[in-house]
């Protein structure tokens, strides 16, 4: 386990100013589970959002259901405004595949047709399986493909990066 | 045998047959599984796609609007594929056995049966000659089990309640005939709550009923005295005609749940019937429709509690390579 050297305040900071360049009117922001919602809680701070803040569990959208079955822990969606017809801004903690965005992107379009998506990530890391980018990202990482970076929180938050079988 | 048939190797649900010997931490799972797709049914499009692809066949043996319906809509909001087939109707009025009937309908790649019989242990029967890919939940088998509807009513009292382990409980009518009360029994039991208590004329109590765990009353005011949940049973009305009650008036007087007998109850006891109601019989409309009355939200519940089994045999099965992100 070795701890990356990345400044999360000042990366946090970085994408707010991205995010607030956008200017888009009235946004939504939409935090995925579980480390989507504790950077989303940052960005939603910095920006002062005055729609509440949104959180997805993209569990019952996942690809590989058949395969790894319904976690019992699954936390309850919670769109507390409409997302017809507004700007989101979906929020999460590491693009690695884009299977995750893929999900989240389905479910959204479940609760209503959205103006537009605009995805903000704190780290962007390679090995995409899906044509999916960000257009807001904290920082890039390059890791091997057996290493997976993980974000503990919540408030003050942290990243580890850890080794596939260690 | 039974927890064999209903617990695979690897210790996941893979029939739901019945609530006996189901270890407290898979009632637990559904019961935190179901929580979340609660919020799937106040969505605008109540819909996930989870059983994409999958067929789920409603076999009901035994006329029932209610059961069905809710099972189907659970099915449709999982996204499978369902068909509704009331066998009284059709198969075996030609002569084709049970396990024939359902042969057939596996050939059709059926993936999840769910199954109504009016005999005692046909679910079991059935899920014994199933393939180990198709999959089966007992909807009701004569006054064996119903699972599902135990699962709900625990879910229910956990939701207005919370913990198990301060409640005391009341289940009342025909405990002797009724599937459901069998199912709440084993699962209030399992859970661990406080004190449960049956209350029912003798004529409806089984046979040596405390070796369920539970302490028999017969007068009701006596029974219901300081408990915190009331669960109503449906009387059946043909019930009346044997030896086994005296007339509707009669066990109305005696044992329907009036607002003056519910006085006894805690101030903030719940109740719920698992429908359908036979008003002036088992219940006064004044509670089941009163402040107290939980038994819309058991409906509610009972779809939300019915994805999560479905979702947690369903889900989870195939062994193809790739990896997790």
């Amino acid at each position: 386990m070795t701890r990356p050297d990345v400044d999360l305040d000042a990366t946090l900071g970085h994408m707010a100013e991205g995010l607030r360049a956008f200017s888009v009117h009235k946004p939504v922001m939409i935090g995925i589970h579980t480390g989507g919602v504790w950077v989303a809680e940052h960005l939603h701070k910095l920006l002062g959002i005055e729609e509440p803040l949104g959180s997805l569990d993209i569990s019952f959208y996942r690809d590989d259901f058949t395969r790894v079955g319904v976690n019992p822990q699954v936390k309850a969606s919670n769109l507390p405004v409409s997302v017809d017809g507004r700007h989101v801004i979906l929020v999460d903690d590491v693009l690695h595949t884009g299977r995750t965005i893929r999900a989240a992107l389905n479910e959204i379009f479940d609760y209503g047709r959205p103006a537009s998506v605009t995805l903000a990530v704190l780290i962007e890391r390679d090995g995409r399986e899906l044509p999916i980018e960000a257009q807001i990202v904290g920082t890039k990482m390059k890791l091997a493909k057996k290493q997976h970076v993980k974000l503990f929180g919540p408030g003050k938050l942290s990243l580890d990066i850890l080794e596939a079988g260690a | 045998m039974t927890k064999d048939l209903q617990i695979d190797a690897g210790g996941r649900l893979t029939h739901l047959l019945t609530l006996e010997g189901l270890p407290s931490k898979t009632i637990l799972e559904i019961l935190d599984t179901a929580e979340s797709f609660i919020a799937v049914g106040e969505r605008e499009i109540k819909k996930v796609p989870l059983l994409r692809g999958k067929t789920v066949v409603n076999l009901f043996f035994e006329p029932s609007t209610r059961t069905r319906t809710t099972f189907e809509i659970a099915a449709k909001r999982l996204s499978a594929d369902v068909i509704n087939l009331a066998v009284a109707a059709s198969s075996t009025t030609k002569g084709e056995t049970l396990l024939d009937t359902v042969s057939n309908l596996e050939a059709m790649r059926t993936d999840l049966f769910v199954v109504r019989h009016a005999e005692s242990g046909a679910a079991h029967l059935i899920a014994k000659h199933l393939p180990p890919n198709v999959h089966l939940i007992n909807a009701g088998d004569g006054r064996h089990a119903h699972p599902t509807q135990g699962l709900l009513d625990v879910f229910t009292i956990r939701r207005h309640k919370g913990a198990f382990d301060k409640l005391k409980v009341a289940l009342v009518g025909d405990v002797l005939h009724s599937r459901v009360a069998r199912s709440d029994i084993q699962a209030l039991r399992t859970l661990g709550v406080k004190e449960l208590r049956v209350i029912a004329p003798k004529t409806l109590l089984p046979t040596a009923v405390e070796t369920l765990g539970v302490i028999p009353f017969t007068d009701m005011r006596e029974g219901l005295d300081d408990v915190d949940v009331v669960m109503m049973l449906r009387i059946q009305r043909e019930r009346m005609a044997g030896a086994h009650l005296p007339s509707e008036q009669e066990y109305f007087r005696v044992y329907g749940l009036t607002s003056d007998k519910l006085e006894s109850a805690k101030p903030d006891a719940i109740v719920l019937h698992p429908g359908p109601m036979n008003r002036g019989l088992e219940i006064d409309s004044a509670v089941a429709d009163g402040p107290r009355s939980v038994i819309l939200p058991q409906v509610t519940y009972g779809i939300a509690v019915r994805m999560a089994v479905m979702a947690m045999i369903l889900g989870g099965r195939e062994e193809l390579p790739g990896r997790r992100e």
